[in-house]
């Protein structure tokens, strides 16, 4: 293949930018190999621990964007302990050192201080887009030096991070330089906001596409940022409470009305559902549309929201707004692409309003739905059937019912064949979450006709290790597997330990997995890293004579080029 | 303190004997372990006498809590049940953040889950690994380098231990342990 000159293979090389795509192509020859690091801009690491940034910079000396994503997902539901890791810092100042022109960060479930935010602020001239999603341990003092000192600043997205607001005033640290803004989002920020270094910043930001409030921005100073920035694309309302006759009510129905390249609305943190009528001008535009944080917006006023939003590709919606409310949404939303229905009321007063009678509208009426998370109450197999017959087309199936084990509610059966009926149409599935009662058998259609797979997460189901092993042994691209509370045991874990080549992690949690298996498949496995996380500081579990046998809490493993991490605190035990 | 851990023992609540409280340090970390007694059709199984004494769902007013269950990200949880603690504070639990300067995370507590001051600042000294000193009417916190405070609803920062209890967790909307020279300035005779 050489018949071409590198530069004409490098010029072809940057058409291709999936990385997925980059690494295939690397894999070709050497030649290619080596134009394809050297031309490579933007690298994705899914695990921070598989490799250290050292190798990184190593193969790809002109990296100007890096995606790092730390802790496994089931610490987003509190898991996996605080200080296990995940730490941005030493990748930060390994970049700093090599002195790589980065641009773009983006992290999700890491470790950020202010430290690291400082350091990332002042050691890269070129600095463009910063985006944190789930990630914890920084203040707005961190922010402040972003803000401060990255001259070129283009996004600064910050989603559902947990950020210490010290209420100091980092938004009047954007120099009145700084014009380049095009992404602002903190809306995750819970304290008071300078409103009017928002108001300048906006003003002065003529390439602002992307603008997310937090709670404390309230409707007149929304009516002002938006009249200021009626080019805006993807609007997060903070605060939005206010009396509909008032005069910033008027100018903000006016903002609104000139605001024509609008597509995506989000926040209502706080809300007055009568005054959402200010919106129905430009709902005709939207395709995406957030409310799952609007709990006081329901009834009558969402639906008549919904009514207008013909061309919505997605939407992320609140249970209470009933089945009722999805039958509107699936006569209405003809283009819709992604659902997620959050459950409203996490207590489990057991008044939530949406069954499987929802589900099946929506697929009914959706033909384009590619990827649904839905929270429900009940669920039968007939229903996913035929939502396996309606959309064959799903590439992500979450489904969660809120009670652990609940069978089909009509027959009483296990929801096995439902979900196998699921796998078995949709072809082009690549991550799946069910719940509900399952026995061994939902595995097996799993591992039948799960071709695509990535990634899987089991909860409280199965009856013995041929349920693990039917996942293992036949999905072939399997990713991440996570499991709690489901009898698999040493057996499945140890069947196939090349498996965990292909994959980038398993995690399992309150299973059947032993101390012993676990250090049998670590001395099997020198190129995984098998933690057992044990927060109840039984640490040196083999001191108490259990000879091994005692049941592992939680045990995550990873493959990895780089051995064992060195930043692991106490309770976690790499074997 | 002795007193305290007695009336636990005896308080009636709901959750499996033995675990803690929800509202301490750590959620309950009792998952569902013995999972084997879920498995309604599962006839082999030799722990199915356990199932009686596992209950993982009871009747309102509250569930007995899996940890990590429903899968929704605590963020996201915190944000949706602020709203309702901000309406009601009884019987949801009054959750407010702790910082603590120099420490990278914060922590959550739940102050309907103490009887008074004396109680809420050990629980914070377990927290956080450090010592308040001794209150003085007049002069505030001696004899340590921190100095517990808390933010009310006016936005103000207040040392903690001024206001009667009841009127303290009404109007408490967060909590900050404050150290060094900006401690100081609060101790001091203010």
């Amino acid at each position: 293949m050489n018949y071409f000159p590198d530069e004409v293979i490098e010029h072809v090389f940057d058409f291709v930018t999936s990385h997925k795509d980059r690494n295939a192509i690397s894999l070709v020859c050497k030649s290619w190999y080596k134009i394809e690091r050297f031309s490579r801009q933007k690298v994705f690491i899914g695990n921070c621990y598989a490799i250290n940034p050292e190798r990184l910079l190593r193969r790809f000396p002109c990296l100007k964007s890096l995606t790092l994503k730390g802790k496994p997902h089931f610490a987003d539901f509190n898991l996996v302990p605080h200080e296990w890791g995940g730490f941005v810092l030493p990748w930060i100042e390994a970049l700093a050192r090599s002195r790589v022109g980065l641009e773009e960060l983006r992290l999700k479930r890491m470790v950020v201080t202010d430290e690291s935010l400082e350091l990332l602020s002042r050691s890269f001239v070129n600095f463009k887009s910063l985006v944190l999603v789930s990630c914890e341990g920084f203040t707005t003092d961190g922010l402040a030096s972003i803000a401060a000192n990255c001259r070129h600043l283009r996004d600064l997205d910050l989603q559902e991070n947990e950020i210490d607001d010290h209420r100091g005033q980092w938004l009047s640290c954007f120099p009145d330089t700084c014009t380049t803004l095009v992404t602002l989002n903190f809306a995750c920020l819970e304290g008071e906001t300078n409103l009017v270094a928002l108001e300048r910043l906006v003003a002065r930001s003529p390439n602002l596409k992307s603008l997310k409030l937090n709670r404390a921005v309230p409707l007149d100073a929304l009516a002002r940022l938006m009249a200021c920035a009626p080019q805006i694309v993807d609007l997060g309302v903070g605060s939005y409470e206010n009396d509909p006759d008032s005069e910033s009510y008027m100018k903000l129905k006016a903002a609104i009305k000139k605001c024509t390249s609008l597509r995506s609305l989000s926040g209502f943190l706080e809300a007055a559902p009568h005054c959402l009528s200010a919106f129905h001008p430009i709902c005709h535009n939207l395709t995406s549309l957030n409310l799952s944080y609007a709990a006081e917006i329901h009834g009558s006023h969402l639906i008549k929201l919904i009514q207008h939003c013909k061309k919505l590709q997605r939407l992320w919606i609140l249970d209470s707004i009933g089945d009722k409310g999805l039958e509107v949404v699936a006569s209405t939303c003809k283009e819709l692409q992604e659902l997620r229905v959050f459950p409203s009321d996490l207590l489990g007063g057991g008044n939530t309003a949406v069954t499987e009678e929802g589900l099946v509208a929506i697929s009914a009426g959706c033909p384009k739905l590619h990827s649904i998370l839905y929270f429900c109450q009940q669920m039968t197999n007939a229903a996913l059937v035929t939502v396996a017959k309606n959309c064959p087309n799903f590439i992500r199936f979450r489904l969660c019912i809120l009670e652990p084990n609940k069978p089909d509610h009509v027959t009483s059966q296990p929801l096995d064949e439902g979900f196998g009926a699921i796998v078995k149409a949709c072809k082009s599935l690549r991550r799946l979450s069910h719940s509900g009662l399952l026995t061994d058998q939902v595995f097996l259609y799993i591992g039948m006709y799960a071709n695509q797979l990535e990634m899987l997460s089991i909860a409280f189901a199965g009856d013995t290790d041929k349920g693990m092993l039917y996942v293992l042994n036949g999905c072939k691209k399997m990713k991440k597997l996570e499991i709690r509370d489901s009898p698999f045991g040493d057996t499945a874990l140890l069947a196939d330990v090349s498996k965990y080549e292909t994959m980038r992690s398993l995690w399992m949690s309150s299973c059947e997995v032993t101390l012993s298996g676990c250090k049998r498949l670590a001395q099997k496995a020198p190129w995984l890293n098998v933690e057992i996380i044990n927060e109840n500081d039984n640490n040196r579990m083999e001191e108490n004579g259990h000879e091994g046998r005692q049941k592992v809490d939680k045990m995550y493993l990873y493959r990895t080029v780089v051995g064992t991490r060195m930043d692991a605190p106490p309770f976690v035990w790499i074997l | 303190m002795d007193e305290f851990v007695n009336l636990k023992e005896t308080e009636l609540r709901l959750g499996l004997p033995g675990t803690d409280n929800v509202c301490e340090e750590k959620e309950s970390i009792i998952s569902c372990c013995n999972n084997n007694n879920k498995r309604a059709l599962s006839s082999d199984n030799e722990k199915e006498n356990e199932s009686s004494s596992r209950k993982t769902e009871t009747s309102p007013p509250r569930k007995a809590q899996i940890v990590g269950w429903p899968p929704v990200r605590s963020y996201r949880k915190n944000n949706i049940q602020t709203k309702k603690n901000e309406s009601e504070h009884e019987g949801q639990g009054i959750y407010v953040k702790v910082s603590m300067d120099g420490a990278p995370y914060l922590r959550k507590i739940d102050l309907s889950c103490y009887k008074g001051y004396s109680e809420l600042l050990k629980a914070l000294e377990v927290m956080f690994k450090f010592s308040v000193g001794e209150y003085f009417e007049r002069d505030g916190y001696k004899g340590s380098d921190f100095v517990p405070t808390y933010e009310d609803k006016d936005g103000d920062w207040m040392l903690i231990g001024d206001v009667p209890w009841e009127m303290f967790i009404c109007t408490c909307k967060r909590l900050r342990i404050m150290k060094g020279s900006e401690a100081k300035c609060l101790s001091c005779g203010v």
